[in-house]
């Protein structure tokens, strides 16, 4: 099959692997119809997360057709339309019990401070990813959702994690009606926590990025307030002018380690790899968010350590929570938003390209040309789908 | 308002600055009818709609249908497992088994907790040296890996042309310059 093969920092290509097999009795394979490209898949094309093998395939959010089953599977069949969440989790460990999809214990082996995720290197689990043409999945009655007759597939498709972590990052910020919401980044994650927080009854939406093409999407899209942080003297500083000089009461990071806007952070974090990424953003929002407020993260940092002002956070007295999404447990009230008209994730798509191009695809969105929001790769086995479901549910 | 000073001759310069007052109110909120033209504005508002509040749910419950008995996967190729647990999951990715110099580099690695940062940074190494390993074997399959196409030239040419002229210049000098130093040094 083709997949994405990963070779370096910065180096990606197409390239011809071996069809993935059932390993478990439990796991289902997957012929992949759309798979996207995460921020977060950054981090690895960046070299910045441990443990990422040369020859691995990239890709959490991926949508397909089961085209195979385990002995075990009783809910899914060939032929299924299925929707998978980024994370692998089990369904049965203490944490599945408890709907924290994310924290599964018996998905990683590699490590314990993060479940299983595909295609996110091997401290995540070392499994190969959706960006290529099939996919094992396991676990394959406990994750995977059909998807309904009435979804388009490119909705399904941000709904494996860019909606959910979007709303989950707004959920995690507690939002009461009237609030004012910083949100951290203007990609999609950042794009879908602005929506979301109106969702929730935020007074104010303030989205703040450093690439204009971006925030005058979002400012259109998520009818947002924008801020450019190079056309601002001092983040906190501005944040509190515009807040009658209280602060913020919610910030959210939706940005992670790859954070641009503070000289000593990208130095120390992201180019000398001396802390897990650059900080910057977790610095912003323990210093924009009012006391007693609350700091949302579900952008991604390494698993070392970050220099962070804690001790504003505790003298501050904020509540930060942060978490992977538990993308299942949100899908059926985001299905309902999607078909009620209040998100339309799909509009954020804004290239899609063939999988054979994936190294010019991922060089365009790390890179931000051609105002790229959202790219989504179509393995040359899924084309005729796409042409067909494009031409009937559009 | 304007700040003031004025000196005072057992004070010295002293600045009077704008009262900053109680702040008692807090930020004015925006009503429900500034907010109406805002898509969907409200709709979970009541945390009840919101999925995932609280954080765990409670009670705990089995979404798997066999209720906590997983099958083990069997263990075909090399798994390094964390020290931070008693053994091997009942689910794992097969991936990329460790292999070569990286190999023995990520072997030691997994001897560390992950509470430890010498297996991050061990790991960070094997990962570059994977990298020169993974070029090793291109050449030994008759392949020379194309870098720049790997590395999304067509892309920048197509859209950023003046900026990858921009970086070939600045690599050509560079070049250069170190291949004038060389050549000198050799004399």
């Amino acid at each position: 099959m083709l997949a994405m093969n990963y070779r370096g920092p910065y180096r990606v290509r197409a390239d011809v692997k071996p069809d993935p097999i059932i390993e478990h009795p439990g796991d289902a394979i997957v012929r992949v119809l759309r798979s996207c490209i995460c921020g977060s898949d950054l981090h690895l094309y960046h070299g910045m997360v441990p443990d990422t093998r040369v020859g691995h395939t990239f890709g959490h959010e991926f949508i397909g057709e089961v085209v195979d089953v385990g002995s075990d599977v009783q809910t899914l069949k060939a032929g299924d339309r299925v929707l998978v969440p980024f994370n692998l989790f089990c369904g049965s460990c203490f944490f599945c019990q408890r709907e924290l999809f994310g924290n599964c214990h018996n998905t990683n082996p590699e490590a314990t401070a993060v479940g299983g995720i595909y295609g996110y290197s091997h401290t995540a689990g070392g499994y190969d990813g959706g960006q290529a043409e099939y996919v094992r999945v396991p676990m394959a009655d406990v994750g995977p959702l059909p998807i309904p007759d009435d979804l388009h597939l490119d909705d399904a498709v941000l709904l494996t994690d860019a909606v959910p972590t979007g709303y989950q990052a707004a959920e995690m910020g507690d939002i009461q009606e009237g609030d004012t919401v910083v949100v951290f980044g203007a990609g999609p994650i950042g794009i879908f926590a602005a929506k979301s927080a109106w969702l929730m009854g935020a007074g104010r939406v303030i989205v703040v990025d450093e690439v204009e093409y971006r925030l005058e999407f979002v400012q259109r899209y998520a009818q947002c307030e924008v801020v450019n942080f190079r056309e601002v003297n001092d983040m906190a500083e501005h944040i509190k002018k515009m807040t009658d000089w209280m602060g913020a009461d919610v910030c959210i990071d939706c940005v992670g380690g790859d954070a641009a806007g503070s000289i000593a952070q990208t130095l120390t974090g992201r180019l000398m790899k001396m802390q897990a990424g650059a900080a910057t953003v977790l610095h912003w929002c323990i210093n924009c968010v009012r006391k007693g407020g609350n700091v949302s993260i579900v952008g991604v940092y390494g698993p070392t350590f970050n220099m962070v002002p804690i001790g504003n956070a505790l003298n501050k007295g904020i509540t930060m929570r942060m978490n992977q999404a538990s993308v299942k447990r949100h899908l059926p009230r985001l299905i309902e938003h999607i078909r009620e008209g209040r998100l339309n994730p799909k509009e954020i798509i804004t290239h899609r390209v063939p999988l054979e191009e994936v190294a010019d695809a991922y060089h365009i969105f790390s890179s931000k040309l051609d105002n790229c929001i959202k790219t989504v790769l179509i393995p040359p086995s899924a084309r005729e789908v796409q042409a067909v479901s494009a031409s009937a549910l559009h | 308002m304007e700040h003031q000073h004025h000196h005072d001759g057992d004070t010295g310069h002293v600045h009077t600055h704008p009262l900053q007052g109680d702040m008692a109110a807090g930020p004015r909120r925006p009503t429900r009818a500034e907010l109406a033209h805002i898509e969907g504005w409200g709709a979970d508002l009541d945390r009840k709609n919101r999925p995932a509040i609280p954080m765990e749910r409670t009670p705990a419950r089995f979404i798997h249908p066999h209720e906590g008995q997983l099958p083990q996967q069997p263990e075909n190729v090399e798994i390094l497992v964390s020290t931070e647990r008693p053994g091997i999951t009942p689910i794992f990715g097969t991936a990329q088994p460790p292999k070569g110099l990286s190999g023995m580099i990520r072997r030691a690695a997994y001897k560390w907790a992950e509470n430890d940062l010498r297996r991050w940074l061990m790991l960070l190494a094997a990962d570059r040296v994977n990298v020169v390993e993974g070029i090793g074997e291109d050449l030994m399959h008759g392949k020379v890996p194309n870098v720049l196409a790997e590395m999304g030239i067509k892309a920048e040419w197509e859209h950023n042309r003046a900026g990858l002229v921009k970086k070939a210049v600045i690599a050509g000098a560079l070049l250069g310059t170190a291949v004038y130093l060389m050549r000198r040094r050799e004399r």
